[in-house]
């Protein structure tokens, strides 16, 4: 798809440029004239919204790092300074904490939709691997700035977690030690999250131009998941898909800004307001919502070591994913029975949610255990519920999808992407062929 | 040049063809380029281990006359919390009577504290599961309580219940005179 550039320098300036440092041809070949499938519907508009949810982050988080002060005395008052004192602080802060969910939000219904077409797949697995990779980066960086407002849970999720590395055999507590500089999790800590937590984004912006890259390669797929065959399958990108990118992202914004300034405090935990003590654990340990899947899948194991490999395993599955699936049909839209599959998958990743936030013990249906006493705990129990959905998780990578996609029987896909819509003359109103409207 | 016929003048040091002496040349400039970055990269890892006044804040006196029988002092050290417990005689007495092999972390009680000094258990006060701080008074071994996984100890600190693999940790530490300990 990366074809023949079209670009025209109109001035003389233009022109001088171009022939030292062609960045306005490569701007005008990737955001104007980039040839796009004609039928993207509009959970393709989440990668740009993850594109702006990054910019976001890295503005407010630049500003907040001029006030915010990285020591153990003095973190939480600065980051209540912050909320109180500064200039428009509190609308700051409240963007770039709300931001992280929002990011999260947008990245996991961006996956989604890559697991739904099989974005995954030839060619693409070097993009889904570099989407693996900014995710990974999105999770460290999470992790390192819910620790710097230094709350409670702040401290106590950065002891859990820095503890999990403990649970390697050998090398373990040396890491461990390494990564708090001390004995604990305490201002060496601290200062190094800090440090980490300013670098990070700019990883990130690093692997997502790549990531882009690896897209514009062989260009957008869609959700018919047939590959373009002729230049009548695609509209350039401006203004298509710039407009219905920005009617996504403004949509998206509204629902932003519902967050930021009637709920600013909705998806964080209250635990956080009161100022680290590491001689008090809150009663009860929760990470950020966007974490508890993975959270549940750790305590879902009794032994410390298989649960830290379970919930890492559960990551890093998703790397391997272009190499586990057999089908040689990318979209589901032809795949009835594997959307099916994926569709309980996606129930059960909100389920595994639901299990992290409660104690591992308590009964999910009732208020008294039912007395469905299996091995070592009741089965109506979140840890038990944690089980199942863990179960299915890595079943559904490990064996739903390689083996559905050598049993299962296909619905005929259609031979180009136009071709769905020109066979139908009657519902296909005149001049329609050339019109950019595009349905779902 | 035409004229320079190949073998009229043999003189092996002119020509690149001699492997050994090439070789050499890229094998050493790789070694030493490897030898560098490694050399490099040390300090940056090492510098995130404990600094020397991190360590040098390593131990800490405490008075024991503060705690009275039944009660536990908690106090801070090396950024975590320390259990000073003052152990009544019915807390020891079922610490001792526990079958030491039944244990998922086989210690006896003996070995948890000083000689002679069975009512004072010193303890580092985090979960051996994730670091979380247990509470005293909780569970049904009469020991501590995690509240963030549902471990259990017992009255001499030893994991009964719950996901932690180790009994509660024992610091080094010295009895400086009957009522002072040197712990670290």
């Amino acid at each position: 798809m990366s074809g023949h550039s079209t670009y025209e320098p109109k001035t003389g300036f233009e022109r001088w440029l171009d022939m030292r440092l062609p960045i306005l041809r490569m701007a005008h070949d990737t955001i104007i004239t980039f040839p796009t499938p004609k039928n993207l519907n509009y959970w393709w508009t989440f990668g740009g919204i993850l594109a702006l949810c990054l910019g976001i982050q890295i503005v407010t988080g630049i500003v907040l790092a001029m006030h915010y002060v990285p020591h153990v005395d003095m973190a939480f008052n600065s980051v209540q300074r912050i909320m109180r004192d500064v200039n428009y602080g509190w609308l700051i802060r409240n963007i770039h904490a709300t931001g992280a969910s929002m990011f999260f939000l947008a990245v996991y219904i961006h996956m989604f939709r890559g697991l739904y077409y099989g974005s995954y797949k030839a060619p693409r697995e070097v993009l889904w691997l570099l989407g693996c990779v900014i995710y990974l980066l999105m999770i460290m960086t999470a992790f390192f700035g819910y620790v710097l407002p230094w709350g409670q849970m702040s401290f106590h999720g950065a002891v859990v977690i820095t503890n999990l590395i403990g649970a390697l055999p050998v090398v373990g507590p040396a890491i461990t030690t390494w990564l708090w500089g001390g004995f604990a999790v305490d201002d060496p800590t601290l200062n190094r999250f800090f440090s980490l937590h300013y670098l990070l984004p700019f990883m990130i912006a690093g692997v997502v131009g790549l990531h882009i890259w690896a897209l514009h390669v062989p260009g957008n797929g869609n959700p018919t998941g047939v590959n373009v065959k002729s230049a009548e399958d695609t509209v350039p990108f401006h203004p298509y898909y710039t407009v219905k990118d920005g009617f996504a992202i403004s949509v998206f914004l509204l629902m932003f800004g519902v967050f930021v300034f009637y709920m600013p405090d909705a998806l964080g935990d209250a635990a956080n307001y009161i100022p680290a003590n590491p001689l008090v654990t809150p009663p009860h340990i929760v990470p950020e919502w966007y974490l508890l899947p993975f959270y549940a899948i750790l305590r879902a194991v009794p032994d410390k070591l298989m649960g830290v490999i379970l919930m890492f395993g559960a990551i890093a599955t998703l790397f391997v994913l272009p190499w586990l699936d057999t089908s040689k049909v990318r979209s589901m839209r032809y795949r009835p029975t594997a959307r099916l599959y994926f569709l309980i998958f996606v129930f059960v990743c909100i389920v595994l949610g639901f299990c992290g936030a409660h104690p591992p013990d308590e009964p999910v249906i009732g208020h008294s255990p039912s007395g469905m006493i299996l091995l070592d705990a009741d089965l109506n129990s979140w840890v038990w519920l944690s089980r199942f959905g863990a179960l299915y998780y890595f079943a559904y990578f490990w064996v739903i999808t390689p083996v559905l996609g050598l049993t299962e029987t296909p619905l005929p896909a259609p031979e180009s992407i136009s071709s769905p819509v020109l066979s139908h003359p009657a519902t296909t109103p005149t001049g329609a062929v050339a019109s950019p409207e595009k349905r779902g | 040049m035409a004229d320079t016929v190949v073998g009229a003048n043999p003189d092996p040091h002119a020509s690149g063809e001699d492997p050994n002496r090439r070789d050499f040349i890229h094998i050493a400039a790789g070694v030493a380029a490897v030898g560098l970055v490694g050399g490099l990269a040390w300090p940056l890892i090492d510098q995130m281990n404990p600094a020397g006044d991190t360590l040098a804040l390593a131990s800490i006196e405490f008075d024991l006359g503060k705690v009275a029988p039944g009660q536990q002092v908690v106090v801070k050290w090396r950024g975590k919390p320390l259990f000073v417990r003052n152990r009544t005689p019915k807390e020891i007495e079922e610490a001792i009577n526990v079958k030491v092999a039944d244990l998922r972390d086989p210690q006896t009680d003996e070995e948890r504290h000083k000689p002679g000094k069975a009512n004072w258990l010193i303890l580092v006060g985090t979960c051996t599961h994730l670091g979380c701080v247990p509470t005293f008074g909780g569970g049904e071994y009469g020991g501590w309580f995690c509240p963030c996984h549902g471990s259990v100890y017992d009255t001499s600190g030893r994991i009964r219940k719950g996901p932690a693999p180790k009994n509660l940790v024992v610091p080094d530490y010295a009895f400086l005179s009957d009522t002072k300990v040197k712990i670290g």
